[in-house]
Order: C-alpha cells, then structure tokens, then sequence
C-alpha cells in the first residue's frame, strides 16, 4: 500500500490562477485587444517569476506563511451590491455639500460613478479602469503598467498585470486645475482576491487632488490585495495624493505604488495605513526632472497581531531635486512594523537633497518596530540624510496632562494622537482628519 | 478649616539618589510662601512630587492635602481637589489647542463629581475662558493654538497662569515662574497671580531671584539648600538674600556629602 500525504498549501506555493482564469477576466470586461495580449503577456512573466522568499532582500523580513491561498486567493464574485453598503462616513463628500468626483468599488464592481459637470467641461476624465481603457487607449494605454509600476518588478506586480480586476483612471490635461477633489473608495464586503488599481495622469502644469479609501467589512476568510498605484506627475504639475487604508483584519495586502514625478513638479502624497492582517507595500518616488520634489508623509498604527511592511525609496533621477519623507507609526499589543527606507540618486546628479526619517511609538513590550533606513548616492553636491526613531509614549507630556485633572487614559491618547498631528494635518480635508483621529482612537482605545 | 497642604519630614529620591531629605512646610488657604534657594537644593523636586510626578520616589514622609495623605494618588486625583502647578518648563502637546485641552481639564472635574455630567457648555466656557484672557491681557487666539506649541518663554507663563485661573485651584505651586521672562512679561504674570489671591487661594512662589517677589509679596519666606528647609522667615528674609546672595546658607549649612 502506498501511502500519500496530502500537503496543505502554504504561502509560499504560487496562487492557483491560470491563463484561462485571464482570459475569462478579459471576455467578461469586453477588453480591447491590446490589453488582453498585455494581461496575458503578464501572464508569461508570472509564470515565469519565483515567489518571492527571504532570500530576496526586500522580502527577507516579511512573513505572509499564514495566508492561504486557497481561501484567500478566490476571485471575489460581483453580487450586485449598492453604494449604501458602504460606511456613510466614506461615502460623504470630501468637502462642501457636493461631490467632486467620486467612484466607488465595491468587490471590484463598480457601484457608483460620478464626475461633476465642473470637472468633466475642464476636460478631466475621471471613470473606472475598464472603462478608461476602452474609451481613452491614447491615454491610458502608455501609461498603465508601462512607466511606474512594472509587471517585471516581482511575482506580484505581474499577477497584478495579469489580472488586476478593478481600477480608477483619473486624467487631468495640461495646464487644467481640477477644481474640485476627486475620491476614490475600494470596499470589499466578500472575502477573497481583488487586484484594484488606480491610474492617475496630471499633465504638464495641471493640478489635482486626489484620495483613496481602501476598506472592507468584517470577515470570516482570509482576503488578498495585490494592488498597484500609478502616479503620473508632468513638468510643473502638482498633485495632492492620499491614499488611506483600512481593511479588516483577515486581509493580506502585497501593493506596489510609484510616482514619478516631472521638471519643476510637486508631489504631496499622504499614506495612511491603519487595517489588514498583513501589509507589504512598496512606495516608491522616483524624480525624474530637474527641480522635481516630492513630499511622502506615512501614518501607520499596528496593533493586536498586524505585521505592516512598508518599503520606501526616494530615486532622484534628476539635478536639483528634493524629497522629503517622514513615516510616523505606532505599534501595540503584539504588532509588528517594519520601515525599509532608501534614498539613491543616478551618478552625477548634483544639488539634490534628499530626507527619510521613521518615527516609532512602541506602545507595548510585546510589540515589535523596525526602521532600517539606506542611501545610495553617487553624487557629491548632495544633501542626504535620513533618521530613524523609537519611544514609548512620553511621560513628561502625560503628567502635565494629568497634573490638570486629565485621567491617565485620556491624557496618555491626547499625547499619542498628538504625535501624529503633524501628519493628520496634512491631509487637505478636515473632514477626512476627523475620521482617522477617530480610528487612532480607537486603536490606541483598544483592549483597554 | 481651610484646604492646606502639609509637608512632613519628605523625603525624595530620583534615580536612588536622596534630593528631598526631610522637607517640613505647610501652605494655607488665603496665605503666600516664597520658596528660595540655590540651583540644586531641591525647589524644583519639591514642586514635582507634590503633584505626584512619577519620576520622583517618595522614600519617607508625607503630603497631606485637605486632610488626607495624598502620596498615593495620581496627579489627577490631586489637581481635582485643588492642587495646582504652573510648570517652569511645561512640554507642548501638538494636536490639542489650549481651549479644548481647559474644557477637558473643567469636564474631568465635572464628571469626577458627578459621572452624569454632560460637562460646561460651550457658551458657559467661551465666556470664562475670555474673562480670564482678559485679566491677563492675553489675545484671544490663544485659545484656539496647540498647548505650548511654538509659545515664547512668556507666553507659555501666561498660559500656565491662564490655566490656573480657569481651574480655581486651593492651592498653586509656582515653579520658578519668573525664569526667561523679561520684566514685562514678569509684571504681566505676576498682576494676574495678584489677581487671582484671595481668602481661598495658597500660593507657593519657588524661585531662585527675589525679584518676582516684588510684585507678589510672600508672607512667608522659606530657604532651601541640600534638601532641606533650613531657614524660614518673613518678607524681610528674602531681601536679605537678594543683599547676600546665598553664599552665607553654603557657609552655615553646609553638609559633608
């Protein structure tokens, strides 16, 4: 008799996906034919690619052992779901009485499009993923997948080529202020796979603001992400991007996110990472203009057993850039957090200066935090520096609070909310700030 | 009886090494004390523990407040029955503007009587919060900034009195209050500190200079050196210190370490 043992598959075994499985995607879509062939091209490289491992540098601290791809790598069914299912709190406008644009997901369906008439006669097109590829291929097509994030980046990035399921296309023409905000919210109320991806082209001279809210239901199962975020930024222009992240506690998010940004133009970019069981994200900046800068601001809050990996880098392509990155993040309970940062420069570009700090707040002895910052600059005429910081929260502040009358409870969350004021209060809507303050509460609240 | 504070025989470490070696003082309702003595002698620890900070270790002693032995309860147990310290360096709280942080101290001590209680009413608050600014001349967009943040050296004193006005408390500790502040901004604080004494006020003035005492005149005068109170008097004992120096409290109490 023989006897066969039936292994369980684990992580590190690749998702059972399959060409058929793009196909059927891009039948179902009623895509074009080019970004069939460029899905199922994809496709080859995925084939081709290793899971990652912690041989791999950038994965050699991160462990995602305990997802499970049989449950967790499902495609999400559509089920006709209404935009009232989403939390109301996501669904307001981000300011005023009206909304700007506003698009909303929800397992990957499309459940409420908007574009005020103000922003559409500026030209700006602001539609979903699916629909932008087959109504703008001048627009999208050089531009998806092609200049920021590449399919040849990893096991994921091409899986997300291959098979991203959902997206939002925003394009601003040269020259043109978006007058209004444009929101974007991705909320999943099914456990299981979605790939979403967002598109944003600001042409020369344009500006624009833009926020994301990622979040999803409470859930049984294990879900999955593999997203990625394209951020064009032309000669000039300047582009506000948050980027908020909420999911509940059985999702699994691997996410690449890349800007590049043009001669003379701004980039204001606001993550804030605050869900998920797991979260390895890559947040890369790459500067590709003389006179270029960038603005990278990260809140992250890891509690219970949430394990956040964020990857940071800063590539100042061109002279006479600057980027500036600071990442706050506090860890509780049995949280891990990790920050790998990286500032590199191409040979000879002078007068760049560029910053990276981490700030940690460790709210518990169990909880763990790393912050390992890095330069790569092969230049002289450079201003490169970088800081990594750890704490517990500090008493001084707490006794002077207490010393008014403030309980300790109370006192000990106005001092860490406190620490990441400076960040909430980047973010342009007042509105949005309240609801995060809310959330950190909540989490520094917790199992009090 | 009055709400005062008394001090027996404290003693304080920090870090295992004695600050505090024997402190008797007591301060009531309706009087001033000035507190004096060279950088070192414990002024500062003093004004710490009797709020309870947690970096000081109460090794002997006792505080008692309106009766009680108040060494075991947290800072805010005491600031709510009436204590009071205006900070000689108070820390910045970013994230929480000075009206929101008073409205929370006011609603601690609110729900501490009563747990019911829907705290002070935004007009109600609006309008002590202004009678107070006032008396210390201070311009109404305070309010409204983040506790201490970017506040100049005297402008962080004029909150600390600000506060203290709001709060009402028995009795107020005032370290070094007088330290950074041009003569202005001495006059400034020290008219709202005179402002605010009365029958139900206890004042403890601790500072190195007897300058402050020009404008808020002790009734009892008090010098500290190497943790102890070595000599206490009336007004008249702080002029001579400010004749002297502190030279002579070395020479006559000097202890071999």
């Amino acid at each position: 008799m023989v006897a066969v043992t039936r292994r369980r598959p684990t992580a590190s075994d690749a998702p059972s996906y399959s060409r058929a499985d793009i196909e059927a995607l891009s039948d179902k879509l009623k895509e074009p034919t080019w970004l069939r062939e460029s899905r199922l091209a994809a496709w080859e490289l995925y084939e081709e690619l290793p899971m990652p491992d912690r041989t791999l540098e950038e994965w050699r601290r991160t462990d995602y052992r305990s997802l499970r791809w049989d449950e967790a790598g499902r495609i999400s069914a559509g089920r006709d779901s209404r935009l009232a299912a989403i939390p109301a709190a996501n669904r307001e406008p981000l300011a005023g009485e009206e909304q700007g644009g506003f698009l909303a997901f929800i397992n990957g369906e499309v459940v409420h499009s908007e574009t005020a008439d103000t922003l559409t006669r500026q030209g700006i097109v602001f539609t979903d993923l699916s629909t932008a590829c087959r109504l703008h291929e001048d627009l999208v097509r050089p531009n998806l997948m092609t200049r920021a994030v590449k399919p040849g980046e990893g096991k994921f990035a091409a899986l997300h080529a291959a098979l991203w399921t959902h997206g939002a296309f925003v394009y601003v023409p040269r020259g043109t202020t978006a007058e209004l905000p444009i929101h974007i919210v991705m909320y999943n109320d099914l456990p299981g796979a979605t790939l979403g991806h967002v598109l944003v082209v600001v042409e020369d001279g344009a500006q624009a603001t833009v926020l994301v809210d990622y979040l999803s239901a409470q859930a049984q199962s294990q879900s999955v992400y593999v997203g990625a975020t394209e951020l064009m930024v032309g000669s000039g222009a300047n582009l506000r991007y948050v980027s908020l992240q909420d999911w509940d506690r059985q999702m699994f998010e691997i996410s690449y996110q890349r800007a590049r940004v043009g001669r003379d133009a701004a980039l204001d970019w606001v993550i804030g990472t605050m869900g998920s069981r797991f979260v390895k994200s890559f947040i890369e900046v790459e500067l590709d203009g003389t006179g270029a800068n960038a603005q990278v601001s990260g809140m992250f809050f890891a509690d219970k057993a949430q394990f956040f990996d964020l990857d940071t880098q800063q590539n100042h392509n061109a002279p006479l850039t600057t980027s500036n990155l600071l990442f706050k993040g506090a860890a509780k309970d049995t949280a891990r957090s990790l920050w790998q940062g990286m500032i590199k420069s191409l040979p000879d570009m002078q007068k760049i200066d560029g910053f990276q700090a981490c700030r940690n707040l460790v709210l518990s002895d169990e909880a763990r935090m790393d912050a390992i910052p890095g330069l790569e600059i092969e230049a002289d005429d450079v201003r490169c520096t970088h800081a990594a910081t750890f704490g517990t929260l500090e008493e001084q502040p707490v006794f002077y609070l207490m010393s008014r009358g403030i309980p300790r409870d109370q006192a000990e969350l106005m001092v860490a909310e406190g620490f990441f004021e400076e960040l909430l209060e980047r973010i342009p809507f007042e509105r949005v700030q309240a609801r995060l303050r809310a959330s950190l509460e909540a989490k520094i609240i917790g199992s009090r | 009886m009055g709400a005062a504070l008394e001090i027996r025989n404290l003693h304080v470490s920090v870090e295992g090494k004695p600050i505090l070696r024997g402190v008797d003082l007591m301060v009531k309702q309706g009087e001033v004390h000035a507190l004096m003595g060279p950088n070192g002698s414990g002024k500062s620890t003093l004004a710490n523990v009797l709020l309870g900070n947690p970096a000081y270790e109460v090794t002997d002693g006792e505080i008692i407040f309106r009766g009680e032995n108040i060494l075991e309860q947290e800072p805010d147990v005491r600031s709510r029955a009436g204590l009071f310290l205006a900070f000689q360096y108070p820390v910045s709280i970013p994230g929480v503007t000075l009206a929101n942080f008073l409205r929370l101290a006011i609603n601690a001590r609110l729900k501490a009587e009563d747990a019911e209680s829907k705290g002070i009413s935004i007009g109600d608050f609006r309008k002590l919060m202004r009678a107070k600014m006032d008396m210390l001349q201070m311009d109404h967009s305070f309010a409204g900034r983040y506790l201490n943040e970017g506040f100049s050296g005297g402008e962080k004193k004029r909150a600390e009195i600000l506060q203290m006005a709001v709060l009402q408390p028995s009795v107020a500790i005032l370290d070094e209050t007088d330290s950074g502040l041009d003569i202005d901004a001495l006059r400034i604080v020290s008219e709202g500190v005179n402002k605010l004494r009365g029958p139900e006020l206890g004042v403890l003035v601790i500072t190195h200079y007897q300058r402050i005492l020009n404008y808020i005149r002790p009734e009892f005068v008090h010098v500290m050196y190497n943790g102890r109170i070595v000599e206490s008097g009336g007004p008249d004992l702080a002029l001579r210190l400010e004749e002297t120096g502190y030279d002579w409290v070395r020479e006559r109490f000097e202890v071999a370490e």
